[in-house]
C-alpha cells in the first residue's frame, strides 16, 4: 500500500514536471527563436530549403559574410525610422500612466470609504464600461474628432487611453485603499483635518505599493494598444504598435519583413525588462482583484 | 465620507469616463441611425436635332459640399441595422424559405458578413474561454510543486506571453507557423504534407487562432490559481490524505472547491476580453478566413471611404452581445449586494 503510493507519487511527480517543462518551452520558445532570428537574414529566418540554415546562419554567412547581422534593425531603426514611433510610444504611456494614476487614486480613495450605496453602482457601471470593447468606443470618436480636428494628435490619443484606463484604475486602487486601515484617516479627521488632509497627510505616504502596482498595469494597457492608437493618430504621430502593423502593410518584400522582426524584438524588450524588475507586483495586481472575489 | 467631498474627489475620474465612453456610446447610436447623403443628381434636358431628351447626371460639387456640411448624413432609422451587412433581415428569411436542410441555412447564414464575425467571435469566446481554465489550473498545481528555487524563474517565463503586446505575440507565431517558418516545416515534416499550410483552409486558420488565443491568456489563469493555491487549508489536505485520498481525489475534492470561486472570476475576465478578439486577426492576417466583430468594425473605420454608419451599427450590436454576457454576473452581484443590506 505504501510502496503502491510512493510509487504512483512518483510517476505524478515525473508527469507534472514534464508538464511544466513543456509549458516553459511554450511559453519562452517563440521569443527566444525570434531574438536569435532577428539577426539573421530572410533566406534563414524563413528557410526554403532547412530550418537549421536559421541555426547555422548559412544564408547569413553567403549574403554578409558573418553568421549574425544587425541590418534588420539598421533598416527599422535607421532607415524606416524606428526611433520616431518609440518617441510617440514613451510620451503616450508616460502621460497616459501619470493621469491615469492621479484621476484614478483620487477616486479610488473616495470609492473605497464613501459606503454610500451609489459607489456600488458607480463600481457596476465601471464594470460595464471595462467590458466595452476599444474598437466600439473608436468607431463613437472618429467622426466628431475629424469634425473638430482632434483627429491625429498624441494628447488625443492619450485622454482618449486614460479614459479607457480608468474602470480598471479605479477598481484596482478601489481594492488597494479598502486594504488600508481606515482607522487611519478617521482619527486624522478627528484631530481636525479634512478628508482631502487626511488624503494628503496620512493615505499618500502609504499607499505607494498599490499605486506602483496599478501603474504598471497602466503601462501595459499603453503600451499595447493597437485599436485606439492606430485608428486616431495620424502617420507621422503613430506609436510603435501600429508602426509594426504599418511595416506588414508593404507587401512581403525581400528584407522587409525582418525589418519588422527586429521592430517586434525591440519593442518586447522594454516588457521583458518590466517583468523582469516587477514580477512581483504584476503577480499581486493580477491576483488583488481575484482575492477578494 | 460626505457626499461633496465624495463628488469632488471622484469628479475628474467620472468625468473622462462620461466624456469618452459613455458619450461615444451616444454618438455610436446617433451614427447607426444616420447614413451617408445620396449623390445630388441633376437633370438637364438635352435637345438636339433627335428632339429633347432628358439626362440625368451626378453633380459631384454640390455633393461633396452637402457630405461636408452635414457629415453625419441623413437620418435613416433602424436600416442600417438590418441591411446586408448586418442583420441582414431579408437575406435571412430568404435563406430561411429556401432551406434544404438546417445545415444547408447555416452555411448560407455564414456567408453574410455579420453572422461570419458572430460565428468566429462566439466559438473564439466559448472555446477559448474553458480551455484558458483548465490549463492555467493544470500549470498552476504543475508550478506549486516544483522546488522554491525553480518558482520565481518559472513563474518569469509564464508571464511573458500575456505581458507580450497581443498584436506582436500573434506576430511571433505567425513567422512561426509560416511555411517556411519552423513550426509551419516541422508540422508539414510530421504529418508527411510538403504543401500543408495553416494559413490555407478556414478550418486550421480558426485552430491557429484558438491556439494562439490560449497561449495568450492561459499565464493569467495560471497566476490567479497559483494564488489561490497558496491559500489552500493544508489541515483539510492531510485529512484527506489520511482518509486515504489519492493525489487526484485530494485535487478534485478538496483544491477544486476552495478555486471554485477563482474559476468564476477568470471566466468572467475572459469572457470579456475574448469577445472582444481583434488583434490576432489582423497578427495572422486571418482576415480572409476568420474575421470577428471588432475586427470588422475596423475594416468599416479603415477603408478609402469610412462607413461610419456601418461601423456603428455593428458597435451598437457588438455592445448588445456584451450586455448578454455580463447579465447573469450583474445579476449575481445585485442579489449579493441585496442580501449584504438586508
Amino acid at each position: 500500500m505504501a510502496a503502491a503510493s510512493i510509487k504512483s507519487s512518483r510517476a505524478l511527480f515525473i508527469f507534472s514536471t514534464a508538464f511544466v517543462v513543456l509549458w516553459v518551452l511554450i511559453a519562452s520558445f517563440p521569443f527566444l527563436w525570434t531574438l536569435w532570428g532577428s539577426f539573421k537574414v530572410q533566406g534563414d529566418f524563413f528557410s526554403k530549403a532547412d530550418w537549421r540554415y536559421a541555426l547555422a546562419g548559412t544564408r547569413t554567412i553567403i549574403e554578409t559574410g558573418g553568421p549574425f547581422t544587425g541590418a534588420g534593425y539598421y533598416g527599422a531603426w535607421v532607415q524606416e525610422e524606428f526611433w520616431r514611433p518609440a518617441m510617440n510610444t514613451m510620451i503616450v504611456v508616460f502621460f497616459t500612466v501619470i493621469i491615469s494614476l492621479t484621476l484614478g487614486t483620487l477616486g479610488g480613495y473616495a470609492l473605497a470609504r464613501s459606503g454610500h450605496r451609489y459607489a456600488f453602482w458607480l463600481l457596476m457601471l465601471a464594470l460595464i464600461f471595462r467590458a466595452m470593447p476599444h474598437i466600439t468606443l473608436v468607431s463613437g470618436y472618429l467622426l466628431p474628432f475629424f469634425q473638430w480636428n482632434l483627429w491625429g494628435h498624441l494628447p488625443t490619443s492619450i485622454i482618449v487611453l486614460v479614459a479607457i484606463n480608468q474602470p480598471f484604475t479605479l477598481w484596482m486602487l478601489h481594492s488597494f485603499f479598502l486594504n488600508i486601515p481606515k482607522d487611519l484617516d478617521e482619527s486624522a479627521k478627528v484631530d481636525g483635518c479634512t478628508q482631502f488632509q487626511a488624503f494628503r497627510h496620512v493615505i499618500i505616504p502609504v499607499m505607494w505599493p498599490g499605486v506602483i502596482t496599478t501603474g504598471l498595469f497602466s503601462f501595459l494597457l499603453a503600451y499595447n494598444d493597437f485599436a485606439v492608437t492606430s485608428m486616431l493618430l495620424s502617420e507621422s504621430n503613430r506609436t510603435m504598435v501600429p508602426a509594426i502593423a504599418g511595416f506588414l502593410g508593404s507587401t512581403f518584400q525581400e528584407g522587409n519583413v525582418m525589418f519588422a522582426v527586429a521592430a517586434v524584438v525591440s519593442a518586447t524588450a522594454p516588457l521583458f525588462i518590466l517583468v523582469m524588475f516587477f514580477q512581483r507586483q504584476i503577480v499581486s495586481g493580477l491576483t488583488a482583484g481575484a482575492v477578494k472575489g | 465620507m460626505r457626499h461633496r467631498t465624495f463628488i469632488w474627489f471622484i469628479l475628474p475620474s467620472l468625468a473622462a469616463m462620461i466624456i469618452f465612453i459613455a458619450l461615444p456610446l451616444v454618438s455610436v447610436v446617433t451614427q447607426s441611425l444616420h447614413i451617408e447623403h445620396q449623390q445630388v443628381l441633376v437633370i438637364t434636358e438635352n435637345c438636339g436635332p433627335f428632339g429633347c431628351q432628358q439626362e440625368t447626371s451626378v453633380d459631384a460639387a454640390a455633393t461633396a459640399v452637402l457630405r461636408a456640411e452635414k457629415p453625419l448624413g441623413r437620418f435613416n432609422g433602424l436600416g442600417t441595422y438590418f441591411d446586408r451587412g448586418h442583420l441582414a433581415s431579408k437575406e435571412v428569411s430568404i435563406a430561411w424559405a429556401n432551406r434544404a436542410s438546417f445545415r444547408g441555412f447555416l452555411s448560407d447564414l455564414y456567408n453574410l458578413p455579420f453572422y461570419k464575425a458572430l460565428a468566429f467571435t462566439l466559438s473564439y469566446t466559448f472555446l477559448v474561454t474553458p480551455l484558458v481554465i483548465m490549463l492555467g489550473l493544470l500549470i498552476a498545481l504543475g508550478v506549486n510543486r516544483l522546488t522554491p528555487a525553480l518558482k520565481g524563474p518559472t513563474i518569469f517565463v509564464s508571464l511573458l506571453p500575456m505581458i507580450v503586446t497581443p498584436l506582436i505575440g500573434s506576430l511571433i507565431l505567425f513567422w512561426m507557423i509560416d511555411a517556411q517558418g519552423i513550426i509551419g516545416k516541422t508540422l508539414q515534416w510530421l504529418l508527411d504534407d510538403p504543401v500543408l499550410s495553416l494559413k490555407a483552409s478556414p478550418g486550421l486558420t480558426w485552430a491557429t487562432l484558438f491556439v494562439y488565443g490560449v497561449w495568450h491568456s492561459a499565464p493569467f489563469a495560471f497566476i490567479v490559481f497559483y494564488a489561490g493555491l497558496q491559500t489552500v487549508n493544508t489541515d483539510t489536505l492531510e485529512a484527506a490524505q489520511i482518509d486515504g485520498a489519492t493525489r487526484f481525489q485530494q485535487v478534485r475534492y478538496v483544491v477544486i472547491p476552495h478555486l471554485m470561486p477563482l474559476v468564476v472570476f477568470i471566466a468572467l475576465i475572459q469572457l470579456m476580453d475574448n469577445f472582444r478578439v481583434f488583434e490576432p486577426i489582423i497578427g495572422f492576417s486571418a482576415q480572409a478566413n476568420a474575421t470577428s466583430l471588432s475586427y470588422i468594425i475596423f475594416n468599416d473605420l479603415r477603408g478609402d471611404v469610412i462607413r461610419f454608419n456601418s461601423a456603428a451599427a455593428t458597435s451598437l450590436l457588438t455592445v448588445l452581445g456584451v450586455a448578454i454576457l455580463l447579465t447573469p454576473v450583474l445579476i449575481r452581484t445585485w442579489r449579493d449586494f441585496k442580501r449584504k443590506v438586508v
